[in-house]
């Protein structure tokens, strides 16, 4: 339990935006403005893991998701032109909306019955860089490592995936 | 005493906050026309996942509590080759099919 309520202040108005854009992006009609609204969301993220005293991975969270990750969603709406540009729904809409309003009311049930092992003492995390960089290369060493290679794979399989073969083929490549 | 309830941050408030992201993201996986609006809610519940990753490492009792962020940094680099793969195979079906409606991609229904 964090009482200071200054934190308590900031987490939230930082929940309610968060929330909130999540749920524009739902709503609006245009897929840019839908993007935007994303990345809104994932800075709001990015403060709510600062309220949990987590500042290495609220920076990730910036750069990766509010800078790469949106910046490969626009990229990719603008290369499919010919699409629909319509944030519109398919027939499961209604079910989608059901099965979703279940999941939430389940997990808030669960989350109030059940009792959390709470550790009271514990203050906010000094600067958590340090510890997470001995974490990755000491006792996660080798998910660490793995981690490197898929993302290689990922990068080099996301170049073989969109590229043109007939262009290479001109080249002589 | 609602005052002194939304005065503090406790393991229950996170944990509904990202309940409701994830299930915003699982409205938008599951309901959207556009293969690209898909992934964006498949990002959504991924980042819901974090929150709660970290709430848990931020309260519950724990030797070592500061493993719940090692774990978010993973399901960071996952999501990263998640979308980067994905959104590949977007442009990708595009390029065949001058369309990304997920009703319209069916060569493989049975």
């Amino acid at each position: 339990m964090i009482d200071d309520t200054g934190i308590a202040v900031a987490f939230w108005v930082i929940a309610v935006t968060t929330v909130v854009c999540a749920l524009m992006v739902t709503a609006v009609r245009n897929l840019i403005h839908a993007v935007l609204f994303l990345t809104l969301t994932f800075v709001g993220v990015s403060g709510i893991y600062i309220v949990l005293s987590a500042d290495f991975v609220a920076v990730a969270q910036v750069l990766i998701y509010a800078g790469a990750v949106a910046v490969l969603l626009t990229f990719a709406i603008m290369l499919t032109p010919g699409a629909d540009r319509l944030n519109s729904e398919t027939a499961f809409q209604g079910p989608a909306a059901v099965l979703a309003g279940l999941v939430l009311a389940v997990i808030v049930f669960v989350t109030y019955d059940t009792d959390w092992q709470i550790d009271e003492g514990r203050v906010s995390f000094a600067a958590t860089a340090t510890a997470l960089g001995r974490a990755f290369l000491g006792p996660y060493v080798v998910p660490f490592e793995v981690a490197s290679v898929l993302l290689v794979t990922a990068m080099v399989g996301a170049i073989l995936l969109t590229r043109d073969e007939e262009e290479e083929e001109g080249t002589g490549a | 005493m609602p005052e002194v309830l939304l005065a503090s941050v406790s393991l229950e408030h996170v944990l509904v906050v990202g309940a409701m992201l994830f299930a915003i993201g699982l409205y938008l996986a599951l309901g959207k026309r556009n293969a690209i609006a898909v992934l964006m809610g498949v990002e959504l519940m991924l980042n819901a996942v974090n929150v709660t990753l970290l709430g848990f490492s931020r309260f519950v009792v724990s030797p070592r509590p500061l493993d719940g962020q090692v774990f978010a940094v993973f399901v960071i680099v996952i999501a990263a080759a998640e979308a980067a793969v994905a959104l590949a195979l977007a442009v990708a079906v595009y390029k065949h099919r001058e369309t990304v409606n997920i009703d319209e991609i069916d060569l493989l229904r049975w």
